[in-house]
């Protein structure tokens, strides 16, 4: 099987310690994992915004990257999200379509293919999850309060297999955190009305790390912390999911 | 509106200076969320129901013109008169001309979200016409001279202290008195009188039955069947999108219908016109304004679907920290964000990008429409017909250029530059709309990319 | 051309390819006693419900429960000693000072607490809507589980006006605070005769 690791531009520039997590974390499963070199960014700031005719070269950028590998791997769900509904070529369609159908957020990947069930992390804190909307109502990562159907969620059931960690209930477990991409400075009043209001509800729960399965929520919440000179961290997923013994006090 | 040129984000921005007040908004309409969520989940069939709902709707809308000609001659049989009305001047015309014939000056009218869109009661006033909302939220914005801020809730926006200052500047209550069983109590007995004494009641229509030829209208406050049953000249007021093929398939829309809404288990009233009472006359107007058009945009027309429950309202984490009236038209929240630009693409241009495409609304809506991909939709659509910022245009080529291009994105800097100029939240200054409330990221030592080079393990 | 030959002639433009009517849906919730789930439902939504053996103890709870009101009129034969006679046929307005009103449903429904009444059982269409409080007497054999029963039941039944009424007039509208007796009835009793 051969993994490639697509890295989103933000995380890559900002947050390589989630990405390093990730890769790490796929070679400890066993997975042969490559970074191409030559990917950017799959387009979605453009497209959200309503450019998605401006997408033209990252679409054929990410086929050029991607196309051979098995599978494609990224720590954020809305990337994975932005490829699997909106990739397309006009001159190779059809890669377009098989890179749509083999691209996986993280955690579905480690519990839908490669079907994980133990991990040897260990991250001794209490822990909120924030369920980012795009992996879950988009990829359906968890079930989503709004459906009369039987619970799940793909990042929960990885959480609970590292040691020591303690997951805080949330009021409202899957209310938007108002990043939006270019919304968070379109509609800053709001954006960040929602964005402190979902941090309070992982506070008030006594939660010491707020995680999630993608970085650009968590990148909005922290710009919001670090303003409100919180002491409680944002931490991607992969960090947890990867922590050892060791450097279990990040 | 009176909102003149600001935009739905200028207008939260307004909204969100009192944030006990956003507090207060969001967790009246999450309560209103969570009630629902109750109430569906005492259904087992309640996601089967919703599909139902949307099948039959799809089927409506394939099939409206033979449905439509089907309901209009049913309704006639039953003695009802219909008129056709291709935009909101015509129908205010026809309303105006119906009260004429009949030397009618004053009458009431419940809630028909309908007539909120043809600015109806502005256009009646205009012309000598006294036109009384019933509904209690209705009357209480009537007062305060504000439009709906929900299309449910038409005053859930305003804080009790502010409906009895109005109440008692207009209906005499004591000073001070804010307890909603008194306020409620005092506006009973102020609309009873006007539903004695008025000639002519408006109601909205909630379905239509091509079948049968009737019309159900469904009400908690009882406020439509009091002006109907009272009143000489019964007009009823609709989109052709409400129309149903047959009696049957109310079982599924009313069981879904409230639940959505407010979570109650069946709106108190829903009552089935279908002949007029002895003596009286019933008018039905079928109206277009813009629906014949968004039946033509595929991508946009099962919002056609919608039954009004604002569902999508009361879970939009937005419009609850926004308020109604961030939206600047009639129907509020991301139902209106995907209707109101078929309307008008340039006035409602900014409202598909009032939202943080989180998918909620889609997964509320008892017909399934699907509201978030709609909005998504709407922004390529508004960028291509030319009513998106030129700044951000540029921006936006800016981006693309660097990053369809490996070597350009790598040579634009170390770790955290790039984006940091040209990421459009991330630029580091106080003017930047994200830098007033948010910290930046801390730039790391190395990119992800340049920490894989060095630590290539392959 | 008229406005109606325009927009029909736009719809017919515009409308999509058909598409099928789905079929009815099968397997729904049923109650193993409706009868129970219909009061509890009721009590939920502002109404109460009294399972009675017979008229005589029906009357004799009217009796206690609404004695001293002045205008109380009723549809039913068996009532007719209560309640105030020939008040049928008057101008709608005229029952404005209606205290009490006392009438049949065809039948009840389990889930929502609705009862679906046809005008020949109102008297007059306002009946229901516009007096002070409303009374109404369901057969416990008619209280059916679900909505879909209820629309089987309707069937292709030729009514003016019909209506499902689910507990009292009520509003939320001010700060979500719930009011029952919004315009009409202020409460709604129920008696379920064996």
């Amino acid at each position: 099987m051969t993994v490639g690791l697509f890295i989103p531009c933000y995380i890559d520039q900002f947050y390589p310690n989630a990405a390093i997590a990730t890769l790490k974390l796929l070679q400890k499963l066993g997975v042969k994992v490559s970074y191409p070199l030559q990917q950017t960014c799959c387009g979605q700031p453009m497209a959200n915004s309503g450019f998605e005719h401006l997408t033209t070269g990252c679409n054929e950028l990410f086929i050029d990257n991607f196309a051979e590998f098995d599978y494609i791997v990224s720590p954020s769900g809305s990337c994975v999200l932005h490829i699997k509904d909106h990739l397309h070529s006009e001159g190779q369609p059809e890669k377009a379509k098989t890179v749509r159908k083999k691209v996986y957020e993280l955690t579905e990947f480690l519990t839908d293919i490669l079907k994980v069930e133990k991990l040897t992390a260990r991250f001794p804190h209490k822990v909120g999850v924030h369920q980012s909307c795009h992996g879950q109502r988009g990829l359906m990562m968890s079930q989503m309060t709004e459906l009369v159907a039987p619970p799940f969620s793909k990042p929960l059931q990885l959480l609970n297999m590292v040691k020591d960690l303690e997951l805080v209930a949330l009021s409202r477990p899957d209310e938007c955190c108002g990043f939006g991409g270019t919304f968070c400075v379109a509609e800053e009043a709001v954006s960040v009305k929602m964005g402190k209001d979902r941090i309070a509800d992982h506070v008030n729960h006594g939660a010491q790390y707020i995680t999630a399965a993608d970085m650009s929520c968590l990148m909005h919440m922290e710009g919001i912390l670090k303003r409100q000179n919180s002491q409680v961290k944002v931490l991607h997923i992969a960090e947890i999911l990867n922590a050892e013994e060791f450097n279990a006090e990040i | 509106m009176s909102t003149g040129i600001k935009d739905h984000a200028a207008l939260s921005d307004i909204f969100n200076q009192d944030e006990a007040r956003v507090d207060w908004h969001d967790e009246t309409l999450w309560f209103v969320r969570a009630k629902r969520d109750k109430a569906a989940n005492t259904l087992s069939e309640w996601e089967a129901l919703r599909e139902n709902a949307s099948q039959i709707k799809d089927h409506v809308l394939s099939n409206l013109h033979d449905y439509l000609s089907e309901f209009e001659s049913n309704a006639q049989k039953n003695g009802i008169t219909i008129h056709w009305a291709a935009d909101a001047l015509e129908h205010n015309q026809i309303v105006h001309e119906i009260l004429k014939a009949k030397e009618i000056t004053r009458m009431v009218k419940s809630k028909s979200m309908l007539t909120e869109e043809c600015h109806l009661n502005e256009y009646l006033q205009k012309n000598g016409i006294e036109v009384i909302d019933t509904d209690l939220g209705e009357r209480i914005v009537q007062l305060a001279e504000e439009p709906p801020s929900h299309i449910v809730l038409p005053c859930i926006h305003k804080k009790k202290e502010e409906i009895g200052e109005l109440f008692h500047e207009h209906l005499g209550t004591p000073k001070g008195a804010s307890d909603p069983q008194l306020l409620t109590a005092a506006a009973r007995v102020h609309l009873r009188e006007k539903f004695l004494t008025r000639r002519a009641a408006i109601t909205g229509v909630n379905f239509a039955i091509a079948e049968t030829g009737e019309f159900v209208v469904c009400t908690n406050e009882g406020n439509a069947d009091m002006g109907a049953h009272l009143s000489e000249v019964h007009i009823a007021c609709m989109g052709i999108e409400k129309i149903i093929p047959k009696r049957a398939n109310l079982s599924v829309f009313l069981r879904l219908l409230a639940r959505s809404a407010t979570g109650q288990p069946i709106t108190t009233y829903s009552s089935h016109f279908r002949r007029p009472r002895e003596g009286q006359e019933m008018h039905l107007i079928l109206v277009d304004n813009g629906r014949t058009q968004q039946l033509g945009r595929a991508d946009f027309r099962n919002a056609l679907k919608c039954i009004r429950c604002g569902a999508c309202m009361n879970t939009c984490p937005v419009y609850r920290r926004s308020g109604g009236h961030s939206y600047h038209t009639a129907i509020a929240g991301p139902i209106g964000a995907i209707l109101a630009p078929n309307l008008d693409m340039k006035q409602y241009a900014d409202l598909p990008f009032a939202s943080t495409l989180c998918g909620s609304c889609t997964n509320v809506c008892p017909v399934k429409i699907n509201i978030h991909e709609q909005l998504y939709k709407w922004r390529q659509v508004i960028v291509k017909e030319g009513y998106a910022d030129p700044k951000k245009a540029i921006a936006m080529k800016a981006m693309e250029f660097t990053l369809s291009n490996p070597s350009v994105y790598r040579n634009a800097g170390k770790a955290g530059r790039w984006v940091m100029k040209n990421i459009p939240f991330l630029v580091n200054n106080k003017l930047n709309a994200w830098y007033n409330q948010r910290d930046m990221p801390t730039p790391p030592q190395q990119s992800f990319r340049e920490w894989y080079k060095k630590n290539n393990n392959e | 051309m008229s406005s109606r030959e325009e927009i029909l002639a736009r719809v017919k433009k515009n409308q999509p390819p058909l598409t099928v009517l789905p079929a009815d849906l099968t397997a729904l919730i049923q109650y193993p006693n409706p009868m129970e789930m219909f009061g509890i439902v009721l009590d939920g939504i502002g109404g109460t419900m009294y399972p009675v053996k017979d008229y005589e103890e029906m009357i004799g709870l009217i009796k206690t429960q609404f004695s001293n009101l002045p205008r109380v009129i009723s549809t039913i034969p068996e009532l007719k000693e209560l309640t105030e006679k020939n008040w049928e046929g008057q101008d709608p307005h005229s029952y404005e000072n209606v205290d009490v009103a006392i009438i049949e449903a065809h039948f009840g429904v389990a889930e929502n607490a609705a009862l679906w009444f046809t005008e020949s059982l109102m008297g007059q269409r306002v009946i229901p809507f516009i007096c002070q409080q409303l009374v109404v007497v369901v057969h416990k054999k008619d209280i059916l589980s679900n909505m879909q029963e209820a629309y089987q039941q309707i069937a292709d039944s030729s009514y003016g006006f019909g209506a499902f009424i689910a507990g009292p007039s009520k509003t939320a509208d001010i700060e979500q605070s719930l009011v029952l007796g919004a315009h009409g009835p202020k409460n709604m009793t129920v008696f379920v005769l064996a």
